[in-house]
C-alpha cells in the first residue's frame, strides 16, 4: 500500500554532506536525487520537476544556491527550497529571509545551517511541503 | 588633475575673494602623487554657515579665521573634531597669538597662517597642506584595503574549515545513534572518509603556516647553496608511499647535484606541492617525470603528470588562493587549494617564473625557471 514518494533534490558539491543528506531524507521516507554542482543542478531542473529542493550556497560560484534557486521558482515557482549552508555571520555574509525585501532577492524559501539535526530537517521540510 | 574643496571661513569679503584669486589658478604637484591638484573655493562669512556646509558636503581644505561676528573658529574646529570629519583646517586670523596658536593645534588644526598674508604664503602653506591631506589619505585607503583582503581570506578559511567539521560531525552522530544498527563494519566508510577529512585540515593548516610565513615575511630566510637534486630525491621518497598506491612510477631526469642559492625549506615545499598534485591529479599506473636542468642564466624544474588534465580555463585561476578544481574527477581529492599559490609566492620571492601547461585528460606540465643570479629581496 505505498504512496508514491515525495522528491526532493539535494545539490551540493560536499559529497560528505551530500551523502548524510541522502541517508537522513531518504530514512525519514523521501526519495532523494542528488547533484554534486550547481551546474549538474541546472541539468536536473531542466528535464524533472521535484517536490522540494535543498541547494548548497557555495559551488562553483560564491552565489551558486541563489543562482539554482532563481532558476528553479522561475521554472516551478510552487517548488519550496531551502538553502543550506555553512556560511554564516561570523564570515561577514549576513542574510536571512525575514523580511519582504530579503525575499524579493533571494528566491528562497528558508535559509538553514548546515549543521542541522535530522529532526529539525525532517520537521522544516514537512512544513514546507505542507504535511 | 583632482580637484580639492576649499571652505573659506572669514566675515572679510576682501580675505575671501582674495583667497579665491591665489587660488583660482594654483596646482599643486609632487612626484609621488599620481595626479595633481587645484582647488574649488567655498565662502562662509560666519562660524555657524561654515558648520551648515560641512555637515552638507564633502571638504577637504578649511581656511578659518578665529575671530567670526557669531560662534569663534575654535568652536568650529571643536565642532569638526567631535564629527569626526577628515578635513585639514588651517587657522587664518590678524589675531594671532601663541596661545590661540596652541590651543587651535590642539584642536586638530594642522597649520597657522597669521594674516596678512601674501600670495607666497598662502600657496606655500596650501601646497603643504595638500601634500599632508594626499599622505593621510594614502594611507588610509591602503589600510582598508589590507584590512579587506586580510578578511576575505579568514571568511573563506573558516569556510573551508567549517565544511570538514560538519562532515565530521554528520558521521558522529550517525555513528552515535547507531542509525545503521550495531555493527561496527557497517560504518566504516564513514569512518574513512572522517578520518579523510582530518587529514584534508592538517594539510589547511600546514599550508596556512607555510602562507603566512611567506607573506608576512617575518620568518628568517636563511639563504645558501643547496643541492636541488637532494631536495628533489627527499620529496620523491617521502611521496613514494602514496605513488605506489596508485602504480604511479617516478620517473628522474637530472644530474646528482644542481646547486642553486636559495632557503632549502621554501625549495622542500616547491617540490612537495608539485609532486603531491602531480600524484593526486594523476590516473593509476600512469607516471611523474621531474626534471631539473642547469642553464647558464637560469635553472629549470619541470614537473610533469600524465593524470587529468585541466582546461584552459580551470588554468586562469590556479595559482589562487583557495583555489581548487572541481569537477567529476576531483571529487574525493581532497587538497587545501593553497599549494599552488604558496608555490607561485616562493618563486616569485626568487623573481622566478612558473608556467602550466596541461591538457584535459592527458596531463599537466609544470615549468619553473629561477635566474640564477637572482637579487634575492
Amino acid at each position: 500500500m505505498s504512496v508514491e514518494k515525495k522528491v526532493i533534490l539535494i545539490v551540493d558539491d560536499d559529497a560528505d554532506f551530500l551523502a548524510q543528506m541522502k541517508f537522513h531524507i531518504e530514512k525519514i521516507g523521501y526519495h532523494v536525487d542528488i547533484a554534486e554542482s550547481q551546474k549538474e543542478g541546472e541539468k536536473y531542473i531542466e528535464k524533472h520537476k521535484p517536490d522540494l529542493a535543498i541547494f548548497d550556497l557555495m559551488m562553483e560560484n560564491e552565489d551558486s544556491g541563489f543562482i539554482l534557486s532563481y532558476k528553479i521558482k522561475k521554472k516551478y515557482p510552487d517548488v519550496p527550497v531551502i538553502i543550506a549552508t555553512a556560511v554564516t555571520s561570523e564570515t561577514g555574509m549576513v542574510f536571512g529571509l525575514n523580511n519582504k525585501e530579503e525575499r524579493s532577492w533571494i528566491k528562497a524559501d528558508l535559509y538553514l545551517e548546515k549543521n542541522l539535526r535530522p529532526d529539525q530537517l525532517q520537521r522544516e521540510i514537512s512544513k514546507l511541503l505542507k504535511e | 588633475m583632482a580637484t580639492l574643496k576649499v571652505l573659506v571661513v572669514d566675515d572679510e569679503p576682501g580675505i575671501r575673494m582674495g583667497i579665491q584669486r591665489i587660488l583660482r589658478n594654483f596646482c599643486v604637484s609632487y612626484p609621488f602623487m599620481e595626479e595633481d591638484f587645484d582647488f574649488t573655493t567655498i565662502e562662509a562669512e560666519t562660524g555657524e554657515l561654515a558648520i551648515k556646509i560641512i555637515d552638507s558636503e564633502q571638504i577637504d581644505i578649511i581656511l578659518l579665521d578665529n575671530k567670526l561676528p557669531g560662534i569663534e573658529g575654535i568652536e568650529v574646529l571643536d565642532y569638526i573634531k567631535q564629527k569626526n570629519y577628515n578635513a585639514l583646517v588651517m587657522m587664518i586670523t590678524s589675531y594671532a597669538s601663541l596661545e590661540l596658536a596652541v590651543k587651535a593645534t590642539q584642536r586638530g588644526a594642522y597649520n597657522f597662517v597669521p594674516k596678512p598674508f601674501t600670495p607666497d604664503e598662502l600657496r606655500a602653506a596650501m601646497e603643504n597642506i595638500t601634500k599632508k591631506l594626499f599622505l593621510q589619505r594614502m594611507t588610509e585607503k591602503m589600510y582598508t584595503e589590507g584590512k579587506q583582503i586580510r578578511f576575505q581570506f579568514l571568511s573563506v578559511l573558516s569556510h573551508e574549515l567549517k565544511s570538514p567539521i560538519n562532515a565530521i560531525e554528520g558521521y558522529l552522530n550517525i555513528m552515535k545513534e547507531k542509525q545503521v544498527g550495531n555493527n561496527i563494519d557497517d560504518y566504516q566508510v564513514m569512518i574513512v572518509r572522517s578520518l579523510e577529512r582530518i587529514k584534508g585540515m592538517r594539510n589547511l593548516i600546514f599550508d596556512m603556516l607555510d602562507l603566512t610565513r611567506i607573506e608576512s615575511g617575518k620568518k628568517k630566510r636563511t639563504l645558501s647553496k643547496v643541492d636541488l637534486c637532494e631536495i628533489a630525491n627527499m620529496a620523491i621518497d617521502s611521496i613514494e608511499p602514496m605513488a605506489i598506491q596508485k602504480n604511479i612510477n617516478i620517473n628522474r631526469h637530472f644530474p646528482e647535484h644542481v646547486v642553486f642559492d636559495a632557503d632549502a625549506n621554501e625549495i622542500e615545499i616547491i617540490f612537495n606541492n608539485l609532486l603531491s598534485n602531480a600524484i593526486k591529479y594523476n590516473i593509476e599506473n600512469g607516471h611523474v617525470d621531474i626534471s631539473i636542468v642547469q642553464h647558464s642564466k637560469s635553472i629549470v624544474i619541470v614537473v610533469e603528470d600524465t593524470g587529468i588534465g585541466m582546461t584552459a580555463d580551470e588554468i586562469k585561476s590556479l595559482f589562487e588562493d583557495f583555489m581548487r578544481i572541481k569537477n567529476e574527477k576531483t571529487k574525493y581529492i581532497t587538497g587545501s587549494g593553497l599549494g599552488l599559490s604558496i608555490t607561485k609566492k616562493i618563486v616569485n620571492l626568487y623573481n622566478g617564473d612558473i608556467q602550466t601547461r596541461s591538457i584535459p585528460g592527458r596531463g599537466t606540465k609544470f615549468t619553473i625557471k629561477l635566474p640564477v643570479k637572482s637579487s634575492i629581496i
